[in-house]
């Protein structure tokens, strides 16, 4: 079975982003009042699993041992079934 | 002395820490990425530069090379190992110091000569100093931010190595640009101590790092 996945990665809620901070600040200097601007990273790819649940579990690995650094960041996995 | 500068694609600072090496009275040599086996060497540096241009986080993809396993073995094998800027990144992105260098408070790359703290000269890169001595050293990243979560156990170990003096250019937690292992033989520092390494230079503060190598 094929599935695509989706993995975003955010920094841990109040950990300082400064890339937003400076997407805000930019923003205000258009005359555009925004508040609590957040950035992530979301990284696509697809995979074979014999299950969900397995491909999950793979990807779950992949985020602990390169994609995320478990000290600042938090991820959120989406698997869709490829027809 | 046999001294390794490990070189990955991106690395940028190998030559200027090689010259430090000579000037501090090791022979240094170069490794690459690939390479497993460092039983060669006494001690290891992994300098700075942009290791596959930063891409991911900085340091990610440098952690997971074959070398690593190489410098985890080093290591296990009392052998002094310090990493310095995209070094220092690698180190903490491998786990063997604690915490994580990222993005700059203010979002900038900082290139600038600042002051710092010897918070402890029980690691060999700092033994030559005296502790709590003030000395000149330049940063260059923007991504040099130090952050921990456990702030109060590197206290207890005595794990700080350099922290910013009278400024704290990038955000970092308690300005700490430099922490070192619970043994203090695995060193990570954000400044450049080979680009202090001769009066030349500006500064010759960041020389006695590769010599406390040879008196170690």
């Amino acid at each position: 079975m094929k599935y695509d996945v989706e993995v975003k990665i955010n920094l841990k809620k109040g950990m300082l982003n400064p890339e937003a901070a400076t997407i805000q600040r930019a923003l205000a200097l258009l005359d555009y009042r925004v508040e609590n601007t957040d950035t992530m990273k979301t990284i696509k790819f697809s995979l074979d699993g014999s299950s969900e649940n397995s491909a999950r579990e793979n990807v779950d690995e992949m985020c602990q041992r390169l994609l995320c650094n478990p000290v600042i960041h938090d991820y959120e996995i989406k698997i869709t079934p490829i027809e | 002395m046999k001294v390794g500068i490990i070189r990955f694609p991106g690395s940028n600072c190998d030559r200027d820490v090689f010259h430090a090496l000579e000037l501090a009275g090791t022979e240094p040599d170069y490794i690459w990425w690939n390479q497993r086996d460092l039983s060669d060497f006494e001690a290891l540096v992994i300098p700075g530069g942009f290791s596959y241009g930063d891409y991911l986080r900085a340091g990610a993809i440098a952690a997971i090379t074959p070398v690593i396993e190489g410098i985890k073995e080093s290591v296990k094998e009392n052998k002094p190992v310090l990493g310095i800027c995209n070094g220092a990144q690698i180190l903490a992105e491998v786990g063997l110091v604690p915490g994580v260098f990222t993005v700059n408070q203010n979002a900038k790359f900082i290139c600038k000569w600042t002051e710092l703290k010897v918070k402890t000269v029980r690691t060999p890169f700092t033994s030559m100093y005296k502790k709590n001595e003030v000395i000149k050293m330049p940063i260059a990243h923007a991504e040099g931010r130090y952050f921990t979560e456990n702030i109060e156990k590197l206290h207890e170990n005595d794990q700080i190595v350099l922290s910013f003096e009278s400024e704290n250019p990038n955000g970092s937690t308690e300005a700490i640009t430099g922490v070192c292992d619970e043994e203090g033989l695995v060193c990570a520092v954000m400044p450049h101590p080979e680009r202090a390494s001769e009066s030349i230079l500006g500064s010759d503060d960041g020389l006695k790092f590769f010599k406390g190598i040879v008196n170690y």
